[in-house]
């Protein structure tokens, strides 16, 4: 079993009928993912790519038995949609969007505490690729071809550079388990390590890559758990070496604020936490063949 | 989103701060009649820039007569002003804000930022107001007190009360201390800021309290509910280059270096400055094009770039996914017809037909070098520098 989501995990698109929903919701089908149908108010009782859609995701999953879902809706209207899918009961939500605003992100992190801990919906996102567990499902606009189905897990904030190294890890023949685009936004529904904790647990997980990048804390608070809780080896990279201080580096959550937001300081800071480093963004596959054949860099 | 001081204190006086009376004024003429408006017997002549440290700069001059506000005035009005913030090249003065001065008897700093560790409102505040908060961190870290706003329900009184009294503000005036402080709390919140900053905020020997300079950032992702927010842009603030970039949807940032770039995502742009600056060599800018890399915005983005004349080389990289290769390369090549490079320039293609995007640049006239890896980029574009 995979991570999050699996091969036949039924998917929802909220969204379904708009531009970027259609085309995106076209490309998982082929890919295999398990599109049962999906949501845009107003729309329901038609038919749109083969596939039901529904006026609320309450009744899309009352249909369809969906359990988890993907955004396609304008930023403005995304944290509505999130909080409508945790509320019907979906356990897994990934908004794509960029440019929700941060206000609207924490609303609905707090709207989620009203779930216990098996109830409550997994976010990803916002602003990311999505999730792909490789050979079986695809939850995101990822190009699924450039993923080798295979045994480490990724997460990564920035979505081509996850891409280049899934690409980097084809080229050698090193297969990905799950890959997780967590978002470039400050603040996200998932962090590194929500997704890090569930790589440790995964039976098809053997390392796990984390790509980062300036800005925030995130990357050694997973870099700590991974130090206090895990067995399996976690290799770093983190983005802006050369990125001035208080400028956004086109993520919203690329901004150097505080000591130990630089990549500098986060690099001194995974190593301290035994994060293998890749040591520039060229050599990321390289790096994950050289702990997994057990080498020490 | 940043704003100017006097607009900072509008806001934050609709929200029940008290600020020094004042004024703007964008000329000379006008100035003296508005320190008379303003009344009083002192003034403080403030150049309006999108940064700190202006006093330090020459920004602030304190003024005896409505005459000297008027020459303060003329004095700073279309001057370049150079603080440690701003960079070399400064920032230009087009307003100016005259302030009755203040007398002051203590002063304080109080902040509001978002905090992403416990994704909430974090207040700071500290009896060691006039300094930068970093200094205060550095100097004085054992002033510094802290609460965390609970974002769904907002500042409680308590809250407001503890920071008061952990100020050490005297009775009397902890009620309007409170005040104060969940004004900024709810400007913050009903507004989609990002920063509130009053510092210093004073106690004023009438025994006021006083935002005497203020600081607000708004989040850019929230200005399309907020009308009056972003009518307050004032793009005079801003880098030439990063205001054409981002009226045309590009996310630009303009740095020193002379190695220009173009790279679709900010992760493998950043990832890609890193490759140039292991390789020898300094970016010249951070432009991410956007996932998809369209035809449009290549076109846009090779213009922006031939716009920066200290760009001696150009770096192209695009990993092309669900957009293919072949595709990006015809937008590449349709571009350089409309543009004339004068820069060598580096193209890196990865993804998705990886071979017919490269044979597409091949077979056309454009005059480039090609690149396979990340590394092999930043090592050809660092060589043709040195050429």
């Amino acid at each position: 079993m995979a991570v999050i989501i699996e091969k036949n995990t039924k998917i929802l698109i909220q969204g379904f009928t708009g531009k970027m929903g259609t085309f995106h919701a076209e490309e998982m089908i082929k890919y295999g993912s398990n599109v049962v149908g999906g949501v845009t108010p107003g729309k329901g009782g038609q038919k749109h790519l083969d596939r039901p859609v529904f006026n609320t995701v309450k009744d899309a999953v009352k249909h369809t038995g969906a359990t988890a879902s993907i955004l396609f809706v304008p930023p403005a209207f995304a944290a509505d949609s999130a909080m409508e899918a945790a509320d019907a009961g979906i356990k897994t939500c990934v908004a794509i969007v960029d440019g929700i605003p941060s206000h609207d992100m924490i609303r609905i992190k707090r709207y989620m505490r009203r779930y216990s801990r098996n109830e409550k919906m997994t976010l990803v996102g916002p602003n990311c690729a999505g999730i792909i567990s490789p050979g079986k499902s695809m939850l995101g606009i990822m190009p699924g071809h450039i993923y080798k189905e295979g045994k480490v897990g990724i997460i990564s904030r920035s979505g081509t550079l996850g891409y280049e190294a899934a690409e980097q890890m084809k080229n050698l023949g090193i297969g990905i388990s799950t890959s997780v685009g967590i978002g470039g936004d400050p603040i996200n529904g998932s962090s590194f390590r929500d997704i890090i904790e569930k790589f440790e647990t995964d039976n098809e997980t053997d390392a796990i890559l984390m790509i980062g990048e300036i800005g925030g804390p995130q990357e050694v608070a997973a870099g700590e758990f991974a130090k206090d809780n895990m067995k399996k080896p976690v290799i770093g990279y983190i983005a802006g070496l050369t990125a001035p201080k208080g400028r956004v580096m086109g993520h919203a959550g690329a901004i150097v604020s505080a000591y130990g937001e630089s990549a500098v300081e986060k690099v001194e800071l995974l190593k301290e936490c035994g994060v293998t480093i890749s040591k520039n963004p060229s050599v990321m596959g390289e790096t994950v063949k050289s702990v997994l054949n057990g080498k020490k860099i | 989103m940043d704003i100017h001081e006097y607009q900072a204190k509008e806001i934050l006086s609709s929200f029940g701060v008290t600020v020094p009376r004042g004024g703007i004024v964008y000329s000379p003429e006008t100035a003296e009649n508005k320190a008379r408006e303003i009344g009083g017997s002192k003034w403080v002549v403030k150049a309006q820039i999108h940064s700190g440290a202006r006093g330090k700069a020459g920004g602030v001059i304190i003024c005896n007569t409505p005459l000297e506000v008027a020459q303060a005035t003329d004095k700073l009005l279309g001057k370049k002003l150079v603080t440690n913030q701003t960079g070399p090249e400064g920032k230009i003065v087009n307003r100016i804000y005259i302030e009755e001065a203040t007398d002051i008897e203590k002063e304080l700093y109080l902040g509001l930022v978002f905090d992403r560790s416990s994704e909430s409102i974090m207040v700071v505040a500290s009896t060691e107001g006039g300094m930068s908060v970093e200094e205060i961190a550095k100097e004085k870290p054992q002033s510094i007190i802290r609460s965390k706003i609970e974002v769904a329900v907002g500042i409680q009184s308590f809250q407001a009360r503890e920071l008061a009294f952990g100020l050490g503000i005297e009775p009397e005036l902890i009620r309007r201390a409170s005040e104060t402080i969940i004004g900024c709390a709810k400007a913050f919140s009903e507004l989609d800021a990002t920063m509130v900053e009053v510092n210093p905020l004073v106690i004023s020997k009438q025994k006021q309290i006083l935002a005497l300079d203020c600081k607000m950032s708004f989040d850019n992702n929230a200005m399309f509910r907020r009308d009056k927010v972003s009518e307050l842009r004032d793009k005079t603030q801003e880098d030439e280059k990063e205001v054409y970039a981002s009226d045309r949807g590009l996310n630009y940032v303009s740095l020193d270096g002379n190695i220009g770039n173009i790279i679709n995502g900010a992760g493998l742009a950043m990832a890609s400055m890193d490759m140039i600056k292991l390789a020898g060599g300094e970016p010249a800018n951070f432009l991410d094009v956007g996932g998809g890399a369209t035809p449009e915005k290549i076109v846009k983005a090779f213009k922006l770039i031939t716009m920066d004349k200290k760009v001696k080389v150009i770096l192209v990289n695009i990993f092309a996914g669900i957009n293919r290769c072949d595709w990006v390369a015809e937008g590449i090549v349709q571009a350089l017809e409309k543009i004339e490079i004068k820069v060598p320039l580096v193209i890196r293609l990865a993804g998705t037909n990886v071979e017919k995007g490269n044979k597409i640049l091949r077979d056309s006239k454009l005059n480039y070098i090609e690149a396979n890896t990340l590394e092999d980029a930043a090592n050809k574009a660092v060589a043709a520098l040195k050429k």
